[in-house]
């Protein structure tokens, strides 16, 4: 890969100009603009100090039971963070599960069996999904999203998974529309673009060579897909999940205005919630003493904890097989 | 993978045709799944955008964008100053995007072939990935709490910082593309070399600059959670920048979860001026790529 011609050559020509940066407006240029890449280097490093100095007196108090008290209760100066790390972790799992079956059957499609001339068309479609800000998905989600949840959705659910032992208390309670239910649905809906394109990408990675394989043996299409493609593809969805949970966690708006707002822990996915996003959201401009907001800033460094080591472990599993592949095609 | 069952020679056994048909079956059930997966998957979009569109249209009135809200008693009112103030922000934010955005970009792409450049990309795509909402947090401490007072110039600095990532990647990226032999050709005739990035290396990557970052205007034009503790919103005109402000995405959402009718309705009208705005300036960005495709053929 390195030793491609144009690489090379680019290299000479740097190696020539180390000459010149001598000159004071050579420097001054270079200058300015490492300052504004540094810029970025300083957000992140800022973003996370400041957090965690401003949840110092939450984490000088409660310590890490503040990971799982149930109590969330300003009156008396009692915090605990675990109904809304529960309600965070119900919704997302919600979403991931409905995001990856019909994400990366989206992206199968795309790449595999859609027709060219619709190819294009689609995908930016399912990209335009990402462009509906959030606050419009949860005003959807107030006056139509959860009035069907209410009326056929839930209804329906319980009929069907009821009677089943366990499954059946998932599937309980008062039929109310919003919920963990409505926040995972919407949530879905919004990291589906997210997934499908990545999962997209990395599948049209896989060489063609191991798909004209697989057909040659006399493999039908879901069999190449399923057996050689998907499986060739494994670690680069895995990461395209990954990257759509860090989405779903770190959502806020859309999730705030259906989940209900209530902070508790319930086997019901019918049941109010609440989640981290949310809470930061509805309470930080109203909470009026140290401690609370020193509560609320940790709720805010747990998600970014989270959501940067997802994002992380992401990029490395994605970035690994289409760089790979492009090594390959490049040849 | 499992090859039994295959036809053996010229003769086909009847438990291999049978097997046959079975995996016939299989693949034309599993195929019908992915073609639902996709019309699942835009189902949502034409809700959305039907729901907005249907709900939205009667509430397009002129005084939607002329009058400041009221009390609902008296018609609730329009929501003029949540526009201006959103075009305030998103333009200050694009300022101070763009003119960072770009600067690290060509940084990376022109000087950038180190460990450090490496990091910067590293943190650029870690902080693409970070919650809106510790933005929010994260600028109220900056300087929300240093200056007193919620304002707009607090909400655009997080939109800012939202924007930046993508811009940055967007341009190192369309820089890169940019052929060596065109820097070649014009450090030949002895320009220097910052002006052969700024007037050879960047007008012929300007058109992909652009269209990455009206792609992240978009974005962050719609973003409500990192406004709620910076901008805060605002019922009347606001002429500061140092003062609180409104922004359309905060007025639906204090519209969509109140308790009124008339509330409920602006609200829908918002959402779709919103997703107009969006549209739009998506429509450009895609029109911008088309074209620069189009040139390249």
């Amino acid at each position: 890969m390195s030793s491609s011609p144009l690489a090379a050559r680019r290299e000479e020509t740097r190696r020539a100009l180390r000459g010149r940066r001598g000159q004071w407006s050579e420097r001054g240029f270079r200058l300015a603009t490492l300052v504004a890449a540094l810029l970025v280097l300083a957000v992140v490093v800022g973003l996370g100090i400041d957090l965690a100095w401003e949840s110092r007196d939450a984490i000088a108090r409660f310590g890490a039971k503040f990971l799982v008290t149930r109590t969330w209760d300003p009156v008396h100066q009692q915090f605990g963070a675990l109904p809304y790390i529960y309600g965070t972790i119900v919704t997302s799992l919600i979403a991931i599960v409905l995001a990856f079956f019909v994400g990366v059957g989206a992206a199968l499609f795309l790449t595999d069996l859609c027709p060219r001339r619709l190819r294009t068309p689609l995908a930016s479609l399912v990209e335009l999904l990402a462009a509906i800000p959030s606050v419009v998905y949860g005003l959807w989600g107030i006056f139509v999203l959860a009035p069907l949840l209410r009326t056929d959705v839930e209804p329906f659910l319980h009929r069907v998974f009821g009677p089943i032992p366990v499954l059946g208390s998932i599937f309980s309670g008062p039929q109310i529309g919003i919920g963990l239910l409505a926040g995972g649905v919407i949530l879905a809906i919004m990291i589906l673009p997210t997934v499908t394109a990545i999962a997209r990408d990395v599948i049209r990675a896989v060489p063609v060579e191991q798909r004209e394989a697989a057909y040659a043996l006399g493999a039908t299409r879901w069999e190449v897909l399923s057996r050689v493609v998907l499986p060739y593809a494994r670690s680069g969805v895995l990461g395209a999940v990954i990257l759509g949970l860090g989405r779903a966690l770190g959502e806020t708006i859309a999730v705030t205005m259906v989940i209900g707002g209530r902070p508790q822990i319930t086997h019901s996915l019918f049941s109010l919630g609440y989640t981290i996003a949310a809470v930061i959201a509805n309470e930080f401009a109203e909470a009026t003493y140290q401690l609370y907001l020193s509560s609320l800033f940790e709720l805010g460094l747990i998600l970014l904890a989270i959501t940067m080591l997802l994002n992380i472990c992401a990029r490395v599993l994605v970035w690994r097989i289409t760089r790979s592949a492009v090594g390959t095609v490049a040849l | 993978m499992s090859v039994t069952g295959f036809q053996s020679g010229s003769r086909r056994s009847a438990f291999a045709t049978a097997a046959l048909d079975r995996r016939r079956l299989v693949d034309r059930v599993m195929q019908a799944l992915l073609v639902l997966a996709i019309a699942i998957a835009i189902v949502p979009l034409i809700a959305v955008l039907g729901y907005v569109l249907a709900k939205g249209i009667p509430g397009l009135r002129i005084t939607l964008f002329t009058k400041l809200p009221r009390p609902v008693d008296l018609g609730g009112g329009g929501m003029a100053n949540s526009m201006i103030g959103s075009l305030i922000m998103v333009g200050l934010a694009s300022v101070l995007g763009v003119l960072i955005g770009v600067g690290g970009g060509i940084y990376l792409a022109e000087y950038g072939h180190g460990r450090l450049a490496a990091a910067i990309r590293f943190f650029a795509d870690v902080l693409s990935g970070i919650p809106s909402i510790t933005v929010g947090l994260f600028v109220y401490v900056l300087l929300v709490v240093p200056l007193h007072s919620f304002s707009a110039l607090a909400g655009a600095v997080a939109l800012a910082i939202l924007m930046l990532p993508l811009v940055m990647r967007t341009t190192e990226e369309m820089m890169r593309l940019v052929p060596e032999t065109l820097r070649e050709a014009s450090l030949a005739l002895g320009v220097p070399r910052w002006r052969t990035i700024v007037s050879v290396v960047l007008p012929a990557a300007l058109e992909g600059i652009i269209t990455g970052t009206l792609l992240a205007i978009a974005r962050v034009a719609g973003e409500t959670a990192p406004l709620l503790f910076t901008a805060f919103g605002n019922e009347f005109w606001q002429r500061s920048l140092l003062k609180p402000i409104d922004a359309v995405p905060l007025r639906v959402f204090k519209y969509a979860i109140g308790p009124y009718d008339v509330w409920h309705k602006l609200a829908q009208a918002g959402a779709l001026v919103l997703i107009l705005f969006v549209l739009v300036l998506g429509v450009a960005a895609r029109w911008i790529a088309g074209r620069r495709r189009l040139s390249e053929r």
